[in-house]
C-alpha cells in the first residue's frame, strides 16, 4: 500500500481525471439504497454485518430445529440420511461462517473505531469490500441449496469423504469456494482492523489503555490473520484433488487423509478462540459497567487472552486423540490442552473478582454477560475432561463434545454477543431495546439453551455418536433427546423475542443521550447514534477507562466519588458544541465507492464457474469472466481517490487540506485524510499512535507542526 | 413436527412437557438399559479410562459447584440497592490473580500424570500367546473382522473370548471410520491407507453393543457393530464352526436353484463363500448364519428381514453399496433358503 504513498506525487488533479467512470458515478447520496450498497462508513458496515447474521443465525437455527425434530425420537424419519446430512453440515457452517464470526466482526466494525478514538478503519473501502464478499459467499454457499444439494461432508469435511469418489456430486464443492470467498472476507478485514488498532488510536491511547474489548479484538484479527492462511491452503489441496486429479489426500495413490485432518484443525483450534475472545472482551466491557468497579485485574486479563491467542495454536491434535498420533504427540497435546484452561480459569475468576464488592445492576446485558460467566465455565470444564486424551477416546465424536463446544460458543460466544446487542444498542441506534422483553428473552435463553445441551453431556457419555441421522429404540436415549429438542424449541421461540424486540425498540425504544448505561470507554462519550465522523475533535487520552475518569474519581478510600455528568465531561472533551447534538460539523469523511461491491461480485462468479467448469470438461471460462470483473472492480478502485475532490468543503482551517498522495489513493489514505488531519492540527504532533496520517499528509499546517 | 399432528402447537408442547416429566420421573425409578454406556465399563481396558477420568469429573464438578456459587452469592449479595453506591473501586490484586494461576496449574498438573501414565499404558500392545489377533476393516457402511491365525472372515459381529487381550489392526477399504465398543475400550479410527492399533477385552460373557463413531457419509448412522464375548469352550466351538467349508446343497430344491441365483444374478461377483464365491466388495457369507444381525449390524438376522433386504438394500438402508436387483419374490425365496444353509 504504501508504495503507492509517495509522498513527493503531484496533486490529486491527475487522479481526477484517470478515476471519473462515466458509468458508476461516484454516489453521493447520505441516504437511499444506493448509499448502503456504497457505505464505507464503518459504524454502517458494521450494522449490515450484524443484520446479515442475524438472519443466518435465524437460517442456522431453523437448521437446528430441523436436527432436533429428526432426533427428537427414535427412528426419526422427518428428514432423509442425505436431507439430515446436508442441514447438520450447514448448521454447523453458518453457525461457525455466517454467525458467530461476522457477528464479531459487526462488532469489530461498529466499534474499534469507536473505542480507539479515530473515525473510521484504516481501509474503509476494504472495510466494505469486506462485508459483500462475506454476504456474497454466504449467499453462495446457500445457493446449494437449490442448486442440487448443499455441502454434505460435515462443517470438518474429512478426507477422503469429500474426495470426487465419495462424494461425486457439487455439494462439497460449494463448500470449498463458499469457505474460500469467507476467507477472504476474514483475511482482508483483519489485516483492516490489525492496522486500524495498531495504528490509528488517538493520541495517548497507548496499547495498554485501550479497551479491553479493542484488546481482544486485536487478538482475535491476529489469529484470524495466521488461521485463514491454513484453511485457504487446505482447501486449495482439496480443490485440486477434486478438480484436477491430484492425490494429496487419496490414500490409494500415496496421499494422506490425515493431512487434511492436521490442516484443518490447525486452522480450526485457532478459529474456536477466534469465535470467543470477541465475546470475552465484550463480557469484560460490560461487566465492570453494570459493576460500577474497574474490570478486575485489566493487564491480567490481556495477558491472558494473549496468552490463550498464543496458546491456540498448540492444541489442535486435542480434535485429533482417537486418530492413532502415538502415544508422544497425543502426551503432548494433552498437556498443552489442559495447560490452556489455566489463562481462562483466570479470565473468569477475573471477572468474578469484578462482580466482587461492587454494586450489581442487572440490565439485560448483565444478564447474559453472567451467563456467559456461568455456562462457558460449564464448557471450560469439560474441555478439561477432553484433554485427559484417553478418555476422550471415550468423549470424541459424541454428544458430549457437541454439548462441550455448544456450552463454549452459544453458552459463551452468543451470551457474551447478545449481551453485547443489549449493551450497544443504544449506541447504534439512539434507542433502548426493551428491558422487559430482554430479561423474558435472557430467561428463556439460558433455560432453553441448558435443557437443549445440558443433556447432551449425559446422552454422548451414554454412547450417542454425533452426525447420526437416526438412533434405534432400545439405546436408551429416547428421553434426553426429548428434553433436547424441547430446549431447542424454547431457544427457538426466545430468539422470536428477540427479533421483536429489534422491531419494536425502532418505534417504541427509549431515546437515549450519549451514555445511557454510565459507560467506561469512549465511544460512550459521542452522541447516540454517532454522527458520521465519530468525533469531532480526536480526543486525547489520559488514561485507561478515559471516558469513566473525566466523570468519576476516586476518594482516599478508594471509593466513587462524581466529577461531572457526561454531557459536561463531553463539553469538557470536544468544546461547547458537543452538547448541541443538531450542530453541525463540516467534518470531511471519505467519499463512498461502488468498486468494493462490483469487486466481490467476481468472486461468487469465479466460484461457479469452478464449480460448473468441471462437469463442462473443464472449462473455466465463466470463472475467468469473474476474474475479470473482479480486476476490473479493482484497478478502477486503485484509480480512485479515496476523497473525492469536488467532495471537499470549506473546513476553515479547522481541516488542514488533505491533498491525497498518489493517484489512487490508497485506502490507508481514507482515514488518514479524512480521520487524522483534525487531529494533527488540534493536537500538534502528538506521538501515541496515529503513525499513519502524518506521513501520509503533504503540506498543510499538521505536517509542518510536525518538523 | 410440522406434519403428523394437527393440534395446536402450543397444545403438543404441552403434551410433550407432561411427557418429558413422567419420563423423568419412570427413568428416576428404574434404571435404564444402555447398551452403549461409556460410563460402564466392561473389561479392564475400558475401566483404565473410567478410573482415570472420574477423579476428573469429581475435581470439575467441585470447581463447577465453586464458580457457580460465588456467581449467585455475587449477584445477591452486591446488587445495586441505590442509584449512588460507591463502591470500592478496586483495579485487581496481584497476589490473587497469582493464586488463581498457580492453584488450577497445580491441580491440572497432577490430572496430567493420571493422564500421562495412561496413555503408556493403553498404546502398550498386548503379547503373549494369550492374545486374539484381530484385522478389523472399516467398509462403507459394515465392518469386516479378520482372524487370520484362525483363518476366519466375519463381518459385524466381533466374536472374542473373555479375559483375554483382543488385539485388533483397525483400517478401512473407503473412507475414515471409527471402531467403538464404549464398554469394552474407546473408539480409534479406522484410516484407510494406514494400520491403528487398539486392545479390546471383555470381563464376561455377552453382546456389547457399539457402532461408527466417525461421519462416514450417507448412513455414518446405520454402521452398528456387536462384540460378543464368549467363554473359553464356547470360543472355540465358535472358531470350529468359522474354520468350515460350507456344503453346496445338492439335488433339487429352492436352496439349489438359490445357489445358482447367487452367481447368475451376480451375489457371487461381491461376496465370498468359501469354496463357491471369491466377490471382495461385501460381507463374506461362508457362515452368514453364525451371525445374530447383518447390513451393518442394522438388522436381525431372519428370513423376513432378509427378504425385505433382498427386494431394495438401498431401500433399507440409503447409499447401501448392494444395489437393487430387482429380484422377484421366487428368486427371493431361493436365494433365502441358499443362505439358509451358510451356517
Amino acid at each position: 500500500m504504501t508504495d503507492i504513498a509517495v509522498p513527493e506525487s503531484t496533486t490529486a488533479a491527475p487522479a481526477h481525471e484517470v478515476e471519473e467512470p462515466s458509468i458508476l458515478r461516484r454516489p453521493a447520496q447520505p441516504t437511499g439504497v444506493v448509499s448502503w450498497l456504497t457505505t464505507i462508513d464503518h459504524k454502517r458496515i458494521g450494522i449490515l454485518y450484524a443484520a446479515t447474521s442475524i438472519v443466518f443465525f435465524l437460517a442456522g437455527g431453523l437448521e437446528a430445529l430441523l436436527i432436533r425434530v429428526q432426533l427428537a425420537r427414535p427412528d426419526g424419519s422427518i428428514l432423509s440420511a442425505s436431507a439430515y446430512n446436508q442441514i447438520f453440515t450447514m448448521h454447523g457452517t453458518t453457525m461457525i461462517f455466517l454467525v458467530v464470526m461476522p457477528l464479531s466482526t459487526a462488532f469489530f466494525n461498529y466499534l474499534v473505531p469507536l473505542q480507539i478514538g479515530a473515525r473510521d478503519v484504516a481501509f474503509p473501502r476494504l472495510n466494505a469490500f469486506s462485508y459483500w464478499t462475506f454476504l456474497l459467499g454466504g449467499l453462495f454457499m446457500y445457493s446449494s441449496f437449490l442448486l442440487g444439494g448443499a455441502p454434505n461432508g460435515g462443517w470438518f469435511g474429512y478426507a477422503p469423504n469429500t474426495s470426487v469418489t465419495y462424494n461425486p456430486g457439487h455439494n462439497i464443492d460449494f463448500w470449498i469456494f463458499g469457505l474460500q470467498i469467507l476467507g477472504i472476507a476474514s483475511t482482508v478485514g483483519a489485516v483492516n482492523f490489525v492496522t486500524t488498532i495498531l495504528n490509528l488510536r488517538a493520541p495517548g491511547m497507548t496499547l495498554f489503555r485501550m479497551p479491553i474489548f479493542t484488546w481482544m479484538s486485536l487478538v482475535a484479527n491476529f489469529l484470524l490473520l495466521f488461521a485463514m492462511p491454513v484453511i485457504t491452503v487446505a482447501l486449495f489441496l482439496l480443490m485440486f484433488d477434486r478438480n484436477f486429479g491430484s492425490h494429496f489426500f487419496d490414500p490409494s495413490a500415496g496421499g494422506n487423509p490425515v493431512l487434511w485432518q492436521h490442516l484443518f484443525w490447525l486452522f480450526g483450534h485457532p478459529e474456536v478462540y477466534i469465535l470467543v475472545l470477541p465475546a470475552m472482551g465484550m463480557v469484560s466491557e460490560i461487566i465492570p459497567v453494570f459493576s460500577r468497579k474497574p474490570l478486575f485485574g485489566y493487564r491480567v486479563m490481556v495477558l491472558s487472552g494473549i496468552a490463550i491467542g498464543f496458546m491456540g495454536w498448540g492444541v489442535w491434535v486435542h480434535h485429533m486423540f482417537s486418530v492413532g498420533l502415538g502415544p508422544v504427540a497425543v502426551s503432548a497435546f494433552s498437556l498443552s490442552t489442559m495447560f490452556i484452561a489455566v489463562p481462562t480459569g483466570v479470565k473468569i475468576f477475573n471477572w468474578l473478582g469484578t462482580m466482587q464488592g461492587g454494586s450489581l445492576r442487572f440490565t439485560t446485558a448483565m444478564l447474559f454477560a453472567i451467563g456467559f460467566v456461568a455456562m462457558f465455565t460449564i464448557g471450560g470444564l469439560s474441555g478439561v475432561t477432553h484433554a485427559v486424551s484417553p478418555h476422550d477416546r471415550q468423549q470424541t465424536d459424541t454428544y458430549y463434545i457437541v454439548a462441550h463446544f455448544h456450552y463454549v460458543l452459544f453458552g459463551g460466544s452468543l451470551f457474551g454477543i447478545m449481551g453485547g446487542f443489549y449493551y450497544w444498542w443504544p449506541k447504534v441506534f439512539g434507542r433502548m431495546l426493551s428491558e422487559r422483553i430482554g430479561k423474558w428473552h435472557f430467561w428463556t435463553w439460558l433455560i432453553g439453551f441448558n435443557l437443549a445441551f445440558g443433556p447432551m453431556h449425559l446422552l454422548g457419555l451414554q454412547g450417542m455418536p454425533r452426525r447420526i441421522y437416526v438412533y434405534p429404540k432400545h439405546m436408551g436415549w429416547d428421553l434426553w433427546n426429548m428434553v433436547s429438542t424441547i430446549g431447542a424449541f424454547t431457544i427457538a421461540v426466545s430468539t422470536l423475542l428477540f427479533v421483536f424486540n429489534i422491531a419494536w425498540s425502532r418505534k417504541r425504544g427509549q431515546a437515549v443521550g450519549r451514555d445511557p448505561w454510565d459507560g467506561r470507554a469512549l465511544e460512550w462519550s459521542i452522541s447516540s447514534p454517532p454522527p458520521e465522523y465519530n468525533f469531532v475533535e480526536i480526543p486525547e487520552v489520559h488514561s485507561e477507562d478515559d471516558w469513566w475518569h473525566r466523570k468519576y474519581t476516586e476518594d482516599a478510600d478508594g471509593r466513587l466519588v462524581r466529577l461531572k455528568d457526561p454531557d459536561a465531561a463531553a463539553v469538557e472533551m470536544y468544546g461547547p458544541s458537543a452538547a448541541d447534538p443538531d450542530a453541525h460539523h463540516d467534518v470531511h469523511m471519505p467519499s463512498p465507492s461502488y468498486f468494493p461491491l462490483v469487486s466481490s461480485i467476481g468472486l461468487p462468479i469465479i466460484a461457479y464457474g469452478m464449480v460448473y467448469g468441471r462437469d463442462a470438461g473443464h472449462n473455466y471460462v465463466i470463472a475467468a469472466l469473474g476474474g475479470v470483473i473482479l480486476l476490473t472492480g479493482l484497478f478502477a478502485w486503485a484509480m480512485e481517490p479515496s476523497t473525492e475532490p469536488g467532495d471537499h468543503g470549506d473546513h476553515a482551517g479547522h481541516d488542514a487540506e488533505p491533498v491525497l498522495v498518489g493517484a489512487g489513493g490508497p485506502a490507508a489514505l481514507e482515514a488518514g485524510s479524512a480521520g487524522s488531519a483534525p487531529v494533527a492540527s488540534a493536537n500538534g504532533g502528538d506521538d501515541d499512535g496515529e503513525r499513519i496520517p502524518r506521513d501520509l499528509l503533504r503540506g498543510g499546517d499538521a505536517a509542518e507542526e510536525e518538523k | 413436527m410440522t406434519s403428523r399432528s394437527s393440534r395446536p402447537t402450543r397444545g403438543r408442547r404441552l403434551i410433550a412437557l407432561a411427557t418429558a416429566a413422567c419420563a423423568l420421573l419412570l427413568s428416576a425409578c428404574s434404571r435404564q438399559e444402555l447398551p452403549q454406556d461409556a460410563l460402564d465399563p466392561q473389561g479392564p481396558i475400558a475401566r483404565k479410562l473410567d478410573n482415570l477420568i472420574n477423579p476428573v469429573f469429581v475435581i470439575a464438578g467441585v470447581i463447577f459447584v465453586l464458580v457457580e456459587a460465588l456467581v449467585v452469592i455475587f449477584a445477591i449479595r452486591y446488587r445495586r440497592r441505590s442509584d449512588d453506591d460507591s463502591p470500592v473501586q478496586v483495579h485487581g490484586n496481584a497476589r490473587l490473580e497469582l493464586a488463581w494461576t498457580i492453584i488450577p496449574a497445580a491441580i491440572l498438573f497432577v490430572v496430567a500424570i493420571g493422564t500421562l501414565t495412561t496413555i503408556a499404558e493403553i498404546n502398550r500392545e498386548p503379547t503373549g500367546p494369550g492374545v486374539v489377533r484381530v484385522d478389523v476393516i472399516g467398509h462403507q457402511w459394515w465392518w469386516e473382522y479378520k482372524y487370520e491365525a484362525e483363518g476366519i472372515t466375519t463381518a459385524n459381529e466381533l466374536h472374542i473370548p473373555v479375559d483375554r487381550p483382543v488385539a485388533i489392526n483397525l483400517t478401512s477399504k473407503d473412507v475414515m471410520h471409527n471402531f467403538w465398543p464404549p464398554k469394552l475400550a474407546g473408539k480409534i479410527y479406522a484410516i484407510p491407507g494406514r494400520i491403528n492399533h487398539m486392545t479390546v477385552q471383555a470381563d464376561k460373557p455377552g453382546t456389547y453393543f457399539g457402532q461408527c463413531a466417525e461421519f462416514c457419509g450417507l448412513s455414518h448412522a446405520n454402521m452398528r457393530l456387536r462384540v460378543i464375548a464368549h467363554s473359553a469352550a464356547d470360543y472355540d466351538k465358535w472358531v470350529a464352526a468359522n474354520r468350515t467349508t460350507p456344503k453346496l446343497p445338492e439335488g433339487a430344491g429352492n436352496a439349489v436353484a438359490g445357489a445358482s441365483l447367487f452367481r447368475q444374478k451376480g451375489c457371487a461377483s461381491c461376496h465370498a463363500v468359501t469354496g463357491y464365491a471369491k466377490g471382495e466388495v461385501g460381507p463374506d457369507l461362508s457362515h452368514l448364519h453364525q451371525r445374530q444381525v447383518f447390513a451393518g449390524a442394522l438388522f436381525e438376522l431372519n428370513d423376513e428381514n432378509l427378504r425385505k433386504w433382498l427386494r431394495d438394500p438401498p431401500g433399507e438402508k440409503p447409499g447401501s453399496i448392494m444395489p437393487n436387483l430387482n429380484l422377484n419374490e421366487d428368486e427371493i425365496t431361493k436365494l433365502i433358503a441358499y443362505l439358509d444353509t451358510l451356517k
